[in-house]
């Protein structure tokens, strides 16, 4: 590396996902003694997003757990609901499924069928989503599945600078949080300050400006739709892309004034079709800003078959850059040349 | 024992059993919505359990959670509001018979799923470790609750972790219209404590008495940092599952007439009120007007939830996120 740019590196302090991860979290237990670690094996860090924390903060504050996603995860509501905040790491998002009647039942409805009584502060960390074969079991895009629970807020950053800073707001929210980092982005470099900053849940960005077509994505898509956007520029066609960074609530304001701007619409996401984020987004856009469109909103969706393990196959099931293209130009009503990307 | 918390213990029993006797007769009036699981037969172990914990304790309760509640001290008013589906119920008529709770008085919900309740009981004891506080949390449940995924994963983490955590099972015989020994591995669900390596007690939960004696010494173990006890409560529902289950059941007979009789032969209030006259805990007439006394708050609660105003429909959007 010539110098100037390794000089240009440490400046930029370039970190890793997992290690904002790690970063919002040593933050966050420092300013607030309420917050602690919980999960299998946090104390080593499977994925390296709790590594070390354990050295500073001890076994009361990082505490590892047999492997029983159901009961911690209903144990995280019991703590949650007596004044604590718990942030519990179950690795994958498919784990969640072991867990499930906790969240759902408990943690998600604990305020509302208690009336107003409780309430349970409680993140709920996994990697989600596919790209590196993990197989069926562990490539899962779960999200949809907790954006249809009333009352969990859903967030999946796209980038490390994001991490840190909705990690932190997620533990400093007083309602339930999915946050799902996603699996293909583990190792993804950006910037990440040293400050004590918040990203707000709820709030989507505007990743590139473009007044012809509006690609919406979310964490492991974002990279890619901005490379759509990069193929499209090529061809005289200006995406702008939207990053939502929360699933739940998401940043509808956003989405519907962009496509009042660009009159097309791709929403672009890895979970499947059928009652996808996609899906969702694109219903939304059908009916709140139908009046803007120049052509029927498109969705680039995870193919609906399970995960496969070969990276052949399982790089055809998640959403690709040609295929959002694809998308954009259906919506320019111009032929696709895959061939020319 | 002295004779007040005697008294103490029958106080919260009779209670129970004057407020669940009046909810069977509003449901078979039909003047509940929804389904009601009455904790008739049971009293004694709320009833134990709770008069050895102190306020600031933990509980954790189930689909038949009535008598938690008022074993814990919950207040008649807002319980029957609450069945009403009343604004002025516990939950504001969002939680219903099912999902009543007292955060005030340590009552962390009762919960409609089997054995849904038991890792938030672990957590509550997570959390009062956390916080260097001696505080204990119970978690009620049945015996068919055993049998789910939770139980054996909220055991075995609380035990691991040391929590101060006491796992009282109320072992009624049967889950829903299924006698336990069809479908459960062992006879007493107090065995399976030692696949967690904590103590596992058996009592006899129609005996109010020897369920506080057990609870007492769990708790003590609890707050000593000790870890969790299970506790398995023999005991025996007087009614059925749910109220009005006849009418599902289309003639099917599920409790033996032996079985049957024994519930009606232990029930715990007779049993109590017994030892009392025996112990001269109290004189009759005293114990007529405590009778009366909570029969009549039982009457001014009905009145209550009747004269309460429903929720207003736009409520529906109240008590969401913060």
């Amino acid at each position: 590396m010539h110098f100037v740019s390794f000089v240009d590196e440490i400046l930029m302090a370039k970190k890793t996902y997992v290690a904002a991860i790690k970063d919002a979290l040593a933050e966050e237990m420092r300013r607030d003694p309420n917050v602690f670690l919980i999960g299998e094996d946090v104390r080593l860090g499977v994925f390296a997003g709790t590594r070390g924390l354990h050295a500073e903060f001890g076994d009361r504050r990082v505490i590892d757990t047999p492997i029983s996603e159901l009961a911690v995860a209903g144990a995280c509501v019991g703590a949650a609901v007596t004044g604590l905040r718990p942030v519990v790491d179950l690795m994958f998002g498919t784990f969640l499924y072991l867990a499930l009647d906790q969240i759902v039942q408990q943690a998600a409805s604990a305020r509302y069928m208690f009336g107003g009584q409780a309430k349970a502060p409680v993140v709920y960390m996994v990697q989600n989503g596919g790209g590196i074969s993990a197989g069926a079991h562990h490539s899962q895009a779960v999200h949809p599945i907790f954006m249809n629970v009333p009352l969990l807020k859903v967030v999946s950053p796209s980038n490390p600078y994001d991490v840190k800073g909705l990690l932190k707001a997620a533990i400093r929210d007083d309602n339930p949080v999915i946050f799902l980092s996603p699996l293909s982005l583990t190792g993804a470099r950006g910037e990440v300050p040293d400050d004590d900053y918040i990203v707000p849940l709820g709030q989507g960005e505007i990743k590139r400006a473009g007044g012809d077509v509006t690609i919406c994505s979310v964490g492991a898509t974002v990279p890619m739709a901005l490379k759509a956007a990069d193929a499209l520029a090529k061809d005289g066609i200006e995406a702008e892309v939207i990053d939502l960074r929360t699933l739940k609530p998401w940043d509808e304001a956003l989405v519907l004034a962009s496509v009042a701007k660009t009159g097309r619409f791709v929403a672009v996401d890895e979970s499947k079709p059928i009652c996808g984020a996609a899906s969702e987004w694109a219903a939304t856009v059908a009916e709140k800003a139908f009046a803007h469109l120049k052509a029927a909103p498109q969705r680039v969706s995870g193919k609906d078959v399970a995960s496969p393990f070969s990276p052949v196959l399982e790089k055809a099931v998640i959403p690709s850059v040609d295929e959002i293209v694809a998308a954009a130009m259906r919506t320019m009503q111009r032929e696709t040349v895959i061939g020319n990307l | 024992m002295d004779n007040d918390k005697i008294l103490d213990i029958y106080t919260r029993m009779l209670r129970i059993r004057r407020f669940e006797e009046q909810v069977g007769t509003l449901f078979a009036q039909g003047q509940l919505p929804g389904f009601v699981h009455l904790y008739i037969g049971e009293e004694a172990v709320a009833a134990g359990v709770c008069a050895a914990l102190r306020d600031d304790d933990y509980i954790v309760s189930t689909h038949r959670g009535h008598g938690h509640v008022i074993a814990k001290g919950g207040d008649f008013n807002r319980m029957m509001a609450e069945l009403f589906g009343k604004a002025t119920g516990y939950c504001k008529g969002k939680g219903g018979s099912m999902h009543i709770a007292d955060f005030q008085i340590g009552m962390l919900g009762a919960c409609g799923i089997v054995g849904g309740g038991i890792p938030m009981a672990v957590g509550a004891g997570l959390s009062a470790k956390y916080r260097g506080t001696d505080q204990v949390s119970v978690s009620f449940f049945g015996d068919g609750a055993s049998n789910e995924g939770s139980f054996h994963e909220s055991l075995n983490l609380a035990a691991v972790q040391k929590l101060p955590v006491i796992f009282v099972c109320e072992n009624n015989q049967y889950g829903e219209f299924t006698p336990m020994e069809k479908v459960t591995g062992v006879r007493d669900i107090a065995l399976r404590a030692a696949g967690y390596g904590i103590p596992g007690v058996i009592v006899d939960g129609t005996d109010a008495l020897a369920v506080y004696d057990a609870a007492a010494a769990a708790v003590q173990r609890a707050r000593n940092g000790e870890g969790p006890t299970l506790i398995e409560a023999k005991t025996h529902r007087k009614g059925g599952h749910a109220e009005g289950e006849k009418a599902f059941l289309a003639g099917g007979v599920y409790r033996s007439p032996e079985e049957l009789a024994q519930a009606q032969a232990k029930d715990p209030l007779t049993l109590m009120h017994g030892k009392m006259m025996a112990m001269q805990v109290i004189a009759p007439n005293a114990l007529e007007e405590l009778d009366h006394s909570i029969t009549q708050a039982v009457v001014e609660a009905v009145t209550f939830a009747r004269q309460s105003p429903d929720p207003k429909p736009e409520a529906i959007y109240e008590d969401g996120w913060l």
